[in-house]
């Protein structure tokens, strides 16, 4: 191998209804391979029904730096938190 | 049914199991040398699909031949001339793409040999069958994705691979060699016709490498017949690395 594989990160749904989850991520030569591997890596104990993988350099993320413009002006608007809310019993996943 | 066709089923089941512990035990063989840590765990997957197939057979064969013998009396205390595992799956590990040719080519044939057997007239056969064929349909997928890897890939990679294919192919005849026990339960409708077989595997093969830009082998057959014992070297020391804790510590268990 002359040059490292590419990253991908795996995102995985555990069932129907639930949201993909991140999960991992692993090396790879394509998109084809990453799910592949992802399925031989992260659903052997049946962890699974849906896998995303998404190459890792494609991932937009926010920076630390931009943290007090981003997050701190919500920490003084409780408002806008629905925890006025009680949620049924029956919910499971909210 | 007959005793007679018991004891065929006892020696078409163990066959059968030979070569899914056989080719089990040379994938696990990989485990610490693959490529790259995701390619292992992909081997040690395959590898345990494998081994699980052949305990499954083992228990049919058990079923219809109780001789007192366990699981493990088959898997550790037989000798190599007592194995009827067909012989491409006791050459050695090779390089990479010796693993990638053997698993390409008997994938391709075990496909449609399972879709075959899940019709067998005997339901503990037609369901060990029913549940390999998910798991070689997913072998498959991946071989060929790696032959079409390899031979599309660089002139180092593609050579090792045409290599790797020309060596093995001179053990694919076997494949579709059925032996005595095999032919009878044919008749019966319990065994697989596997020489019927050789058409649709050659289709397969022979799309696949030429996507691959690979030459299909011409390589003589070898000459042995590993369903009559007539075994390669390869195996004896296969068994001895796999037995080795039977043989130090007898009747020794988890």
């Amino acid at each position: 191998m002359s040059e490292p594989m590419p990253l991908f990160e795996v995102f995985i749904r555990s069932k129907r209804g639930l949201d993909h989850r991140h999960v991992g991520s692993l090396h790879a030569e394509d998109a084809q391979q990453a799910l592949e591997y992802a399925r031989d890596t992260y659903t052997r104990r049946s962890e699974g029904i849906s896998i995303w993988v998404v190459r890792s350099s494609d991932i937009v993320a926010s920076q630390e730096s931009d943290s007090a413009s981003f997050y701190d002006p919500q920490d003084d608007k409780p408002y806008r938190h629905a925890t006025f809310y009680k949620v049924p019993d029956d919910v499971s996943n909210l | 049914m007959t005793k007679s066709v018991d004891a065929d089923i006892f020696a078409y089941a163990v066959a059968l199991g030979d070569d899914g512990l056989i080719h089990g035990q040379r994938l696990a063989e990989w485990v610490s040398r693959a490529p790259t840590l995701e390619e292992e765990l992909a081997i040690a997957n395959v590898a345990l699909d494998h081994i699980g197939r052949a305990r499954l057979f083992y228990a049919r064969a058990l079923e219809a031949g109780d001789d007192g013998r366990s699981e493990d009396d088959l898997a550790y205390r037989r000798d190599a001339d007592a194995f009827t595992n067909l012989t491409i799956f006791e050459l050695p590990r090779g390089d990479f793409a010796v693993a990638v040719a053997r698993q390409f080519l008997t994938d391709a044939f075990n496909v449609p040999f399972l879709e075959a057997l899940a019709g067998s007239r005997d339901p503990g056969l037609a369901a060990i069958a029913e549940k390999a064929i998910k798991e070689s349909t997913y072998h498959l997928r991946r071989s060929r994705d790696w032959v079409l890897r390899l031979g599309d890939g660089t002139a180092e990679s593609r050579a090792r691979m045409q290599q790797a294919l020309d060596t093995t192919w001179a053990h694919c005849g076997e494949l579709f060699e059925p032996f005595a026990a095999e032919e009878r339960l044919r008749a019966g409708g319990v065994a697989v016709d596997r020489a019927a077989l050789e058409g649709p595997w050659r289709a397969t093969v022979d799309t696949t490498l030429r996507d691959a830009t690979l030459t299909v082998p011409n390589t003589p057959p070898a000459a042995y017949r590993g369903r009559s014992g007539r075994h390669t070297p390869h195996l004896e020391p296969l068994l001895v690395d796999m037995q080795v804790l039977q043989s130090a510590y007898p009747g020794q268990h988890w």
